[in-house]
């Protein structure tokens, strides 16, 4: 990237978000409070699927699979084996690296429409396994994971994850880490490689890079996001079904991309927002909610075909990352 | 020029045999190869010849059907093209690869920070220099900002050889760089060139037989997949069966 007065004002942006969410905590009514901790926590997904799908140009249909793998990592041992919150989320983060290791090796031998089918196919076996196992995950019924179990002495002290404050702010840490990580991600050179595999991959190829492991690389770090936002999930909502391992949570994230903008850094949380926000509106006037959704989105790519920030960016402010 | 003289103990590259077919079609016939360092090599011979298929085989995008490619003494036949590249062999694209929507600026920093990226950590300021420096040499520097999309396809084929040269490669292998360029493109080309083989061997597949008397120490003409001739420009014009295969015919390729 050319080096530019850019940077600068992007850091601004990025820290002044986090500001403003931080500040929201204070502000927002409890209902607001509650949505804006789940967004934060799916943005989180999204940005682990925008790091794919919007930097390296990979569709994958099965990232399910990876915030269920975060999600199951998390839930089965607080709840089966009485493991602390910390231990936790360490095993979900843990078994989003290796499934997306092993699903990347074997995937990445495609590109395209095969590369989203087989995504699809091992995201599917993901989704059956957790109906399969039903004694330990109850399938779709799910497992409620006991309050009492959802709580962390962090250097003395006691966090309850059910209390709405913390619950908030473990939510925005959890998110400004992972914002914070993928702005200087894509202004350094491995971001910059991924871009470039996107727009010429033979290209890469004959300038000596290892598109293969670079690939591999997006995917594995994809992969660790969203478990780290499934694990959240697990731990600070209790709740852990298969639900979230079915095709529905492959195609959300996409969504949230889409409207955010995809290859921008604050898309993700824009679309989920928006989302979750069309879907809350809506489904207060009319039972065919979702109908209304699709209408939205429809007129959404209609007039932002890049989403709401990367059509800002192309318009209006090039800098934005 | 000395291209005749004694030849080096270890030829830069060297194939033996090599041999690569598409379905029933073999596309480059049994070649046996021989480039010194330090020489300008011109690959002539007309289209379909399999002079593409030749250097691709060189550089590693396609693997050969059977035969052997050395580099520089190492045996490098089933070196992926990524590690051939770190070795020092570059490839210009015959048909114009570059990264349309990105600026003139970010193409040429790709290339410049792979070469970085050997020795370490990518420094901004190292980086900017070099490719700052590149784009000097092939008088893009007012072009830095331009998408690379929408430079005129003069300057496209030059972001094309500035990709190249950022590498600082040791073989540069330039797939008919002048297509498609206008006369006074080609002059400035033609001193690119000259300046860029100070430092790396050049093997150059081209078409315009001016830019190949002008610049190249030998000749190698391809026919049907095989090495036709080879010597010296004045031994190649004055080869009979050359003449009748490609120059005397009057095909401009
Ligand atoms: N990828 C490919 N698949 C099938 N045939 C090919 C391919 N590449 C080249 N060929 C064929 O191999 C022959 C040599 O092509 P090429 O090496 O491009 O010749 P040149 O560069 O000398 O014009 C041609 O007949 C061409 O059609
Ligand atoms: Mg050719």
């Amino acid at each position: 990237m050319m080096p530019g007065a850019g940077s600068r004002r992007a850091v601004a942006l990025h820290l002044a978000v986090i500001a403003v969410l931080f500040a929201l905590n204070f502000i927002l009514p409890e209902y607001h409070r509650g949505i804006f901790s789940r967004v934060m926590v799916l943005a989180v997904f999204a940005m682990g699927y925008n790091i794919l799908f919007g930097y390296t140009g990979l569709l994958s249909l099965g990232h399910a699979m990876f915030f269920a793998a975060g999600l199951y990592g998390a839930g089965l041992p607080l709840y089966h084996l009485g493991w602390g919150v910390p231990e936790s989320f360490v095993v979900g983060l843990a078994c989003g690296v290796v499934l997306s290791a092993a699903v990347g090796v074997l995937a990445l031998r495609t590109t395209g429409v095969a590369f989203m089918i087989v995504t699809m196919m091992f995201s599917q076996v993901f989704y059956l396994a957790t109906l399969y196992f039903t004694t330990y995950t109850r399938g779709e019924e799910g497992l409620v994971l006991p309050q009492a179990a959802r709580r962390v002495e962090l250097g003395g002290v006691a966090l309850d994850l059910t209390n709405p404050a913390s619950r908030y702010m473990i939510a925005l840490a959890m998110f400004s880490i992972v914002l914070l990580a993928t702005l200087a991600l894509v202004r350094a050179p491995f971001g910059r490689t991924l871009v470039a595999i996107r727009e010429n991959e033979e290209r890469m190829r004959m300038l000596g890079y290892d598109v293969f492991r670079a690939k591999l690389s997006a995917v594995i770090l994809s992969g660790l996001f969203c478990a780290a936002s499934g694990a959240a999930y697990a731990l600070l909502f209790g709740y852990v079904g298969s639900g979230f391992a079915s095709i529905q949570y492959s195609i959300l994230p996409l969504l949230w991309v889409l409207l955010g903008g995809a290859a921008t850094t604050l898309g993700p949380l824009i679309g989920t927002l928006f989302m979750f926000y069309v879907i809350d509106i809506t489904s207060a006037y009319t039972s065919a909610y979702l109908l209304l959704v699709g209408v939205a989105l429809i007129l959404l790519i209609l007039f932002f075909p890049r989403g709401l920030l990367g059509s800002i960016r192309e318009r209006w402010l090039p800098w934005l990352p | 020029m000395a291209a005749v003289s004694v030849k080096a103990a270890v030829p830069l590259i060297e194939t033996r045999g090599l041999t690569r077919d598409f379905g029933g079609l073999r596309a480059v016939n049994s070649v046996d190869f021989w480039l010194d360092g330090g020489e300008i090599r011109a690959i002539i011979g007309p289209n379909g010849a399999g002079k593409t298929t030749f250097v691709s085989l060189v550089c590693g995008r396609i693997l050969p059907s059977s035969g052997a490619i050395r580099f520089d003494g190492r045996d490098i036949t089933r070196l992926p093209a990524h590690k051939r590249v770190l070795a020092g062999i570059a490839y210009t694209f015959q048909i114009t690869s570059i990264f349309p929507r990105l600026s003139v600026y970010d193409n040429v920093a790709l290339s410049v920070q792979r070469r970085l990226l050997k020795s370490g950590r990518v420094h901004g300021a190292e980086l900017d220099r070099g490719v700052r420096d590149v784009l000097g040499r092939v008088g893009l520097a007012d072009r830095a900002a331009t998408l690379a999309g929408n430079l005129a396809y003069g300057h496209q084929r030059l972001v094309e050889v500035a990709m190249g040269l950022a590498l600082d490669p040791r073989l540069l292998i330039l797939d008919e760089p002048t297509q498609g360029l206008s006369d006074g493109e080609i002059e400035t080309f033609v001193g690119l060139v000259r300046e860029i083989a100070k430092e790396a061997t050049i093997l150059l597949i081209e078409h315009n037989m001016h830019v190949v008397m002008e610049l190249a120490d030998r000749i190698t003409v391809m026919n049907f997949g095989s090495v036709l001739a080879e010597g010296a420009p004045e031994e190649i014009r004055a080869n009979e069966e050359v003449q009748r295969a490609y120059l005397g015919t009057g095909a401009d390729g």
